[in-house]
């Protein structure tokens, strides 16, 4: 499953709310290549910043998308805040909690709690924050025209949706 | 609903700016463009009107506060210029918009410059009276 950033969706109300967690696991070559000592340093095994963004980009991304059966292309315009308090590293999860703040036609805007698990604490700690804004591009501001086929909720999308049991929410 | 003054919409909507777009509080002077001044790009505009709606609990709809697709159609813009018809479009849909600086020329790309931070004072003002 290439670029994909969450592992499963495990909380979900219907034009509301996506919870998603990420394992982070020693085995992920990204981790190493982050800090991986080149400059001097000790090599660093960490969960990237950017790829943090991107695990609540594919979170609020999926929750958009639900609203309107995933027939619009949801595509992440601008990232309006991000705070990140504490690295994730190997044996933690991330979990990304992903709300709607407001949709239209044109796109939405998302607030988004990053927690974490150390399994040594036991318990979920907020580490972040991630606001975000999604354009629905066929209505885009522009006016600018795309192609017709949703290229942006892709198979691996559907998988994640049909493990956690909303395949109710493909429009086919 | 209460009707704010001028001072305060201004300033509620200064730290609106300040959020969107990243910008230093003594750039966010009545008279600067949100463009030219400030920096907004596109999605900018949706960014915008959704932090003005829930500062000031008002609804926009599309297109309202901003043009949309005008470029796309054709009896609006000829030759990157905006046609008579744009213009009434413009002005009617767009109280709260000084069109004046364009009646010379009419350019697209000058349509940018008429979209201040009065504009927007303007917009909300009219907005929270109605």
């Amino acid at each position: 499953m290439r670029w994909m950033w969450i592992d499963t969706i495990t909380a979900f109300e219907e034009g509301v709310r996506m919870h998603a967690v990420k394992n982070i696991s020693l085995a992920e070559e990204h981790l190493h290549d982050h800090f991986d000592g080149s400059d001097g340093l000790d090599p660093f095994a960490v969960m990237p910043g950017s790829l943090i963004v991107e695990g609540m980009a594919q979170t609020s991304g999926i929750l958009v998308g639900s609203v309107n059966r995933f027939r619009e292309k949801v595509v992440l315009a601008k990232i309006s805040k991000v705070e990140l308090d504490a690295d994730a590293v190997p044996g933690q999860c991330l979990r990304y909690e992903a709300e709607i703040e407001r949709i239209d036609s044109a796109g939405a805007s998302t607030r988004g709690i990053v927690r974490r698990l150390d399994h040594t604490e036991g318990e979920w700690r907020e580490i972040g924050r991630i606001d975000l804004i999604f354009s629905h591009i066929d209505n885009n501001v522009g006016g600018r025209e795309f192609p017709k086929e949703n290229f942006v909720f892709s198979d691996n999308f559907r998988q994640i949706l049909v493990a956690a049991g909303l395949d109710r929410l493909i429009d086919d | 609903m209460t009707v704010s003054s001028r001072d305060e919409i201004f300033d509620k909507i200064k730290e609106v700016l300040e959020n969107a777009l990243g910008a230093d509080p003594e750039e966010v002077t009545m008279d600067a463009t949100l463009i030219g001044d400030l920096g907004a790009e596109s999605i900018d505009f949706l960014d915008i009107s959704f932090k003005l709606e829930q500062e000031f609990s008002i609804k926009i709809e599309q297109g309202e506060l901003f043009p949309e697709n005008l470029m796309s159609d054709d009896s609006l813009v000829e030759d990157g210029k905006l046609t008579d018809k744009a213009m009434e479009i413009l002005k009617e849909r767009m109280p709260h918009v000084d069109f004046t600086k364009l009646d010379n020329g009419r350019s697209v790309d000058q349509l940018s410059e008429v979209f201040t931070v009065a504009s927007l004072v303007d917009f909300v003002q009219r907005k929270t009276a109605s």
